[in-house]
């Protein structure tokens, strides 16, 4: 049975069964594994997909407007809230950016701190990632795998700046504490009980008859067309786009350290799973190139009480767990922004989903969409 | 009254003999109907009630947790709480479904494995209907439970409950197929589709060893075949939270939803009875041919803790895949089926064949 060539041709009526017609559904606004308040709606043909539209806007806070009311010190709290998985990342950008205006240089400790949290927060969310990506795909089981090891790092964090998920860690010139006395040794341990269990992912699901049938050749996303939208991460490296920010503008201390940008050019959801997989060690590599070299020195560099950045445009990018994550900053030297504006990678990784889905069955939406990595408020913020 | 945990037999007729000594032939009768009719509720309820406990720990403890803890030692008293909690909720019916197909497939799905509960031989002499075609009985009762998940697909009026059903349909069926024939690969060694003269068969051995490779394989097939007819994972497409929010029982609440749930797990009892019993021996002790002294060692043993051991080692396997496998999707299933299943079942059927006629079993 030849199944219709729906990508390409959306005008294909099937004479062999003229009884059927396209039907709508919508997936979400609550539904289990849209994984928030994402609302698609399928245009379907039996279970094959014609068309999916993701709705927007069921979680949208105005975070870009709250920020022209806040100082710069309050934006970064606003950042948690987007990618609450990456909610470091999200905090460095902004810092970034703003000590950047402020033609700031941060102590060698804040650059080698910021870098080894923010890879943590990377393992973290790749961890909960996959334990979700399993759980899409009906193996509930890896689901409290994945956060009984995410667990350790959020441990570590807590122990460290308070907090187990919106960290809030960063400010503008550096950290808000030092680290803690036990941070290192808590991560090293880590670091070494996580390469004895990332293995066990692999038995788990990526050597599983099952899930490699499942995932295999399906949502393909051309190199051409994850340029064309914009994706990045590591779901626009698995499609073959070298565009890992901390290779391409190293920031912090990306610039010292040496791993692989992960790269494959299958483009389909095993590469995207594979991608994520391999970032994970590439992750721990960093993190045991830096644990021990930690400079001594301020984690702090004094700013003033009320932060005016000159005026100007200012940008800056930085790779979440997601991807490319922009911030722009337009200041017209007050002490909150003109405007600014997040370039999200969920955003631009969403609008792929139609053209990875079409003509795939509705599982296969659930598994394009679990290797997305979605985070709806990062999407809406 | 003779009564004897190892055979029945004795009990069950002195009852009878009672009931008919005491009272007219036509009440005795009536009466004997309600005490079985009883007990199998009460069997029914409590086998529920463990098997859902029984599947919350197992799969807690693959995930490394605890599972209930609070109502009662150990949690044994969650599902207790839960199926309280579920009869005094409210059964919503949404406004445009089919009220009356709505509210009758949830008593089809639960009536089919009860009835084919009366089939299943627990013990020597206890077992209600022992007739020729038992296992013929049991597989076509069970099967009428598919009616009335297309029935709660149909009536639901929900797309997401339509498409479960459909899916649900065709698995159910396709799979109907592969469970039979691996059956059939046993039957071809038995001679008989009566399920005490299976068991009786297995006096000097199961058939699973006994029956050489074949039996092996079709060992195999069937329980990969009964865990896909029970829609249980990985094979749930049916439900398939993680596409279809909860599939053709997503618009039932309260005592209805019980029902469903209650039926999936007296299904995998009797997957997991058949099993036992047309490979396992049922409550056959284990024997190995003429070796008198492990026999009756083995004889020692109640049938019934045998019977109920083979079912749980099953039980235990399927939920093993459930807890972790990930879940195919439809027409890898359909594939699954009809390209590798069935074909190895019918070359396995003619091995039997073969193997029964030469008498290369043992």
């Amino acid at each position: 049975m030849t199944i219709p060539d729906y990508k390409n041709d959306l005008t294909i009526i099937d004479e062999s069964k003229p009884e059927t017609q396209e039907y709508f559904i919508n997936m979400g606004p609550q539904h289990p594994s849209t994984h928030g308040v994402l609302r698609l709606l399928l245009t379907l043909d039996g279970e094959n997909l014609k068309k999916v539209e993701p709705h927007l806007g069921f979680i949208h806070r105005s975070i870009e407007k709250m920020c022209e009311k806040d100082s710069y010190q309050q934006i970064v709290h606003l950042t948690d809230r987007m990618d609450y998985l990456s909610c470091h990342i999200n905090n460095e950008a902004v810092c970034l950016c703003v000590e950047a205006g402020l033609q700031m240089e941060v102590p060698e400790r804040v650059k080698v701190i910021r870098t080894i949290i923010d890879e943590l927060n990377r393992l973290s969310s790749h961890q909960l990632w996959w334990g979700v990506m399993g759980m899409d795909l009906g193996a509930i089981t890896t689901f409290l795998y994945g956060f009984r090891d995410r667990e350790l790092i959020t441990d570590i964090f807590e122990e460290t700046c308070g907090a187990r998920l919106t960290m809030n860690y960063n400010v503008p010139g550096g950290l808000m504490f030092d680290i803690h006395p036990n941070f290192q040794k808590r991560t090293k341990d880590f670091i070494t009980y996580f390469r004895k269990k990332l293995p066990e992912y692999d038995d788990l699901l990526s050597n599983n008859i099952i899930f490699t049938e499942r995932t295999k050749g399906i949502g393909y996303l051309s190199k051409e067309d994850a340029i064309s939208f914009g994706v990045t991460g590591p779901t626009g490296r698995a499609s073959g786009f070298a565009c890992d920010v901390r290779k391409r503008f190293p920031y912090s201390a990306y610039d010292r350290v040496d791993f692989k940008e992960i790269i494959y050019t299958e483009g389909d959801c095993f590469a995207r799973y594979k991608a994520r997989i391999d970032e994970m060690w590439e992750s721990m590599k960093i993190i045991e190139q830096l644990i021990d070299n930690i400079p001594e020195g301020e984690y702090k560099e004094k700013t003033k009480a009320v932060i005016k950045l000159p005026e100007g445009e200012y940008y800056q990018r930085v790779e979440t767990a997601r991807g490319e994550l922009g911030v722009y900053i337009v200041s017209d030297n007050k002490k909150s922004p003109y405007r600014v504006k997040f370039r999200s990678p969920g955003f631009s990784n969403l609008s792929a989903l139609d053209t990875m889905a079409r003509g795939n069955k509705i599982a296969d939406l659930v598994a394009t969409m679990s290797t997305l990595d979605l985070v709806i408020p990062d999407i809406d913020r | 009254m003779n009564f004897s945990i190892y055979d029945f037999t004795g009990f069950v007729s002195s009852v009878d003999l009672w009931l008919r000594s005491n009272f007219p032939p036509l009440v005795a009768d009536l009466t004997g109907f309600v005490i079985i009719a009883i007990c199998f509720l009460t069997f029914v309820t409590l086998l529920g009630l463990s098997l859902v406990y029984i599947e919350r720990k197992v799969c807690a403890f693959f995930q490394q947790r605890l599972g209930p803890m609070r109502v009662g030692f150990w949690g044994t008293a969650q599902t207790i709480a839960d199926i309280i909690k579920l009869i005094f909720k409210e059964p919503l019916i949404t406004k445009n479904s089919d009220k009356f197909l709505f509210n009758l497939a949830a008593f089809i799905v639960i009536v089919a494995p009860i009835m084919a509960i009366a089939a299943v031989p627990f013990a020597k002499g206890l077992h209600v209907l022992d007739f020729d075609i038992g296992l013929f009985f049991i597989t076509a009762i069970s099967s009428i439970g598919v009616t009335g998940i297309l029935l709660a697909g149909w009536s639901s009026n929900n797309k997401y409950s339509l498409i479960g059903a459909m899916r649900s349909g065709a698995q159910i069926v396709s799979y109907e197929l592969s469970v039979v024939l691996s059956l059939l690969t046993i039957i071809v060694l038995t001679g008989s589709l009566q399920l005490s003269v299976i068991i009786e068969s297995q006096r000097d051995g199961w058939w699973i060893f006994k029956g050489n490779i074949p039996a092996v394989i079709a060992f195999f097939i069937f329980i990969i075949a009964s865990t896909a007819e029970s829609n249980r994972g990985p094979f749930d497409m049916a439900e398939a939270e993680s596409e279809l929010t909860a599939g053709f029982h997503t618009e039932y609440s309260g005592i209805k939803f019980a029902f469903f749930f209650l039926a999936e797990y007296i299904n995998l009892f009797i997957i997991a009875a058949v099993g036992a019993t047309v490979f396992f021996g049922g409550w056959m002790p284990l024997h190995i041919g003429n070796f008198e002294f492990f026999n009756n060692v083995m004889d020692f043993i109640p049938p019934i803790v045998w019977f109920f051991g083979k079912i749980s080692m099953l039980i235990f396997l399927i939920m093993w895949f459930k807890w972790t496998f990930p879940r195919l999707r439809i027409d890898q299933l359909l594939t699954l089926e009809w390209k590798y299943l069935l074909p190895i079942n019918l070359i396995n059927l003619l091995l039997m064949s073969l193997v029964a006629l030469n008498g290369w079993h043992f």
